[in-house]
């Protein structure tokens, strides 16, 4: 388990370890239609997709929320994350490289628990948004 | 316009048995090498009482127990004219490899935007463990494009 950063030490602007993800590719939304149980069309099938009126096959949401996810677990341990999610900005599509971010944006005390406000961000390489969101975390 | 007298509606309840090898298939497909989620000895020594699932791992039960496209089946919405608009967990306490979930689904708001160009769901699922304890609340927004 990571252990937890100190919450007199850490500050407001602080940075998360980054993490880059590889280019995802249409394996890994086959894989990742299996592994979550979304199976929707988009996701898998060219031509579904563009009857849908999308440029092609999207990845998952999810998928990059699952590597939002993986930012915060490598940081602090499962157990300490009270809360994360965020809203989808902008489609991501095979090939795309996805780079996640987390900054401390806030230091507070919640029903006696020290807690520390996280902006999340997944975005491309070409520095696009694709999901906008935060965590809250329990430091001791 | 969509079907507003949803709004409010529970969904029956629903039992998730998340298995070992579904985390694993799952730390796979997002390709993140963290060896807590690959071997109980390794979860055990890093503090945890099995293996842990992936924070966002609980919405697997959504997808399995049919409870994000059900509902939208349900408003006569088309799957493939649908994007995940915004999703968050809350969570009590972590889900581990052997836990028994119960879930339920429950649709707080549906509304329109753009003159009804976009139409917004919302829904969340909360789930409970073997002993009862809550373990996390669920929410989604899904919005359609008309």
């Amino acid at each position: 388990m990571p252990s937890l950063p100190s919450f007199a030490t850490i500050a407001i602007g602080d940075k998360l370890p980054g993490l880059t993800k590889p280019a995802i590719d249409r394996v890994q939304l086959a894989l990742y239609a299996g592994a979550s149980g979304d199976h929707n069309d988009i996701h898998l099938d060219d031509e579904r997709a563009k009857a849908g009126g999308l440029p092609g096959v999207i990845a998952h949401g999810m998928l990059s929320m699952a590597f939002l996810g993986e930012l915060v677990a490598s940081w602090v341990p499962i157990t300490a994350i009270r809360s994360l999610g965020g809203r989808f900005a902008a489609i991501t599509r095979p090939g795309d490289v996805i780079a996640c971010v987390g900054v401390v944006a806030a230091k507070s005390t919640f029903e006696g628990e020290n807690r520390i406000e996280v902006d999340l961000t997944a975005e491309s390489v070409t520095g696009e948004k694709t999901i906008v969101g935060k965590a809250f975390i329990a430091i001791p | 316009m969509l079907d507003k007298s949803f709004i409010g509606k529970t969904y029956p309840r629903f039992v998730f048995e998340v298995e070992k090898g579904r985390i694993l298939q799952f730390a796979d497909a997002i390709r993140d090498p963290n060896p807590i989620y690959r071997d109980t000895a390794v979860a055990r020594a890093a503090g945890y009482r099995a293996i842990p699932a992936p924070p966002t791992f609980g919405y697997v039960a959504v997808m399995d127990h049919d409870q994000s496209f059900g509902l939208l089946r349900d408003l006569k919405v088309a799957i493939l004219r649908v994007l995940h608009g915004e999703q968050w967990f809350t969570y009590q306490r972590p889900i581990y490899a052997g836990d028994l979930l119960t879930g339920e689904t429950k649709v707080l708001d549906i509304y329109d935007k753009k003159g009804g160009a976009l139409d917004f769901i919302v829904s969340e699922t909360s789930l409970s463990n073997q002993t009862g304890e809550r373990v996390c609340d669920m929410r989604t927004v899904i919005v359609v494009r008309n």
